[in-house]
């Protein structure tokens, strides 16, 4: 009856695999991720709330909570917590993400 | 091709690049530091912040929580204390346990208690650090509730029928640590020894504290 | 003050709003009895809002059968899940376990 109604994140007695116990570090753009949440909801800032991170990690939309990995999850919802809240701009983003991308191909030729 | 500047005037010293080797980078590592970068211009958070929050954050090891567990075991007037409110037990063993409430829930010879968070992946990251993988998999989440000894036995940990298996799901704004069960054959250890046996899968409940000469 | 004490019979409401909520699905519609109480927070479900979060809710621990939960539970009868749920959730035994509750 209420079966459709659950919410991709609500798991509780949905039938899995077995649990892969394989042990891997946190790769070190995950630990920043979750480092740049912390301080964006610390008492300091209170820029945003637990709350509003796992609500907009629960609304992005169909297939993503299934198809993106845990801190991909954390960035989208934060990135766009942050433009809700008027911290950042869409486009500060958009041009940053630019920048940043063609520094990382830049790094990588003159490494190579 | 957009008229942004290249400058690299801002602040951080030696912005971050992903290794070398690793696979080509993902739209959303781009992303995350495009929101750190963006942040610290900002000044919204400064570097030197920056770096002691990822500092904090791998200074939290299981080495904390083993070590609440170990004082436990023997000193009953500290248990009780831990029982009432971790937080502040944890500050009397110059452990900083955070401002999020944690709750500790005792294992004993007839009760098995073992933690799950089926709506997020909630996790007493101040007393044990970060979460393994399979604490935030799907599998681990789904089934933990609906068939925990199958779970367990998954993690090695046969618990018999005569004992109570209680699943914790932290779906609120408490965070729950187990207090294991003291195995027996370890009346002559000292704390630090006693510490040494807890793993961080016996303090979320998947495994429990074995004695030296088994383990 | 919390409307339930330790001990009390309650039945978790069947309601499916859509939103942020932290009563899981799998316990809707269940009941259950208070293990402890828990003190009063803010209603997270208003804060993911951005909204006051107020009044505060008080949080229970509520403890189930975990046969009363999963028809084909394999384990012994004694097993038990705890699952921490905001008064608003909660209802007493005898009401209708559909439906929202005053």
């Amino acid at each position: 009856m209420s079966e459709h109604l659950r919410r991709p994140h609500d798991l509780g007695g949905l039938d899995d695999d077995a649990v892969d116990r394989g042990e891997h570090d946190h790769e070190p753009w995950e630990k920043r991720v979750d480092s740049i949440m912390r301080l964006c909801s610390d008492k300091k800032r209170h820029l945003l709330t637990v709350d509003e991170m796992r609500r907009g990690i629960e609304d992005l939309g169909p297939g993503a909570y299934d198809d993106l990995s845990y801190y991909e999850r954390w960035i989208s919802s934060l990135a766009n917590n942050l433009i809700a809240k008027d911290v950042i701009s869409i486009d500060d983003l958009g041009r940053k993400m630019t920048e940043i991308e063609a520094r990382w191909e830049a790094d990588r030729e003159a490494e190579k | 091709m957009t008229d942004h500047n290249h400058d690299h005037d801002h602040e951080q010293p030696h912005p971050y690049q992903p290794d070398i080797e690793d696979a080509p980078f993902t739209h959303y590592q781009v992303m995350a530091e495009a929101v750190i970068e963006l942040l610290t211009e900002k000044n919204v958070v400064t570097a030197d912040e920056f770096r002691a929050q990822l500092e904090m954050t791998d200074s939290k090891t299981p080495a904390n929580g083993a070590k609440l567990v170990a004082k436990a075991w023997t000193d009953p007037a500290f248990k009780e204390r831990l029982m009432a409110n971790v937080n502040d037990a944890a500050e009397e063993l110059g452990i900083d346990a955070g401002h999020i409430p944690l709750r500790c829930v005792e294992s004993t010879p007839d009760l098995h208690n073992v933690i799950v968070c089926t709506l997020c992946s909630c996790y007493p990251r101040m007393l044990i650090g970060l979460p393994p993988g399979w604490y935030k998999s799907r599998a681990y989440r789904a089934r933990t509730v609906k068939e925990p000894r199958t779970v367990l036995r998954e993690f090695g940990t046969e618990i018999a029928d005569n004992v109570e298996v209680r699943v914790h799901d932290s779906t609120a704004d408490l965070r729950y640590m187990v207090l294991p069960n003291r195995p027996d054959g370890t009346e002559g250890l000292s704390e630090a020894e006693l510490a040494a046996l807890v793993t961080r899968d016996s303090l979320i409940g998947v495994s429990v504290v074995k004695a030296p000469e088994e383990a | 003050m919390s409307h339930y004490q330790i001990g009390d019979q309650v039945s978790i409401r069947a309601s499916f709003p859509p939103g942020h909520i932290r009563t899981p699905t799998f316990i809707r519609g269940k009941s259950g009895v208070i293990e402890s109480i828990q003190g009063t927070y803010k209603n997270p479900e208003e804060l993911a809002y951005g909204r006051p979060g107020t009044p505060a809710q008080t949080l229970y621990r509520v403890r189930f059968r975990q046969s009363d939960l999963w028809a084909d539970y394999s384990g012994p009868e004694h097993d038990t899940a705890v699952v921490d749920i905001y008064e608003h959730w909660l209802a007493p035994l005898s009401a209708a376990p559909y439906g929202d509750t005053p």
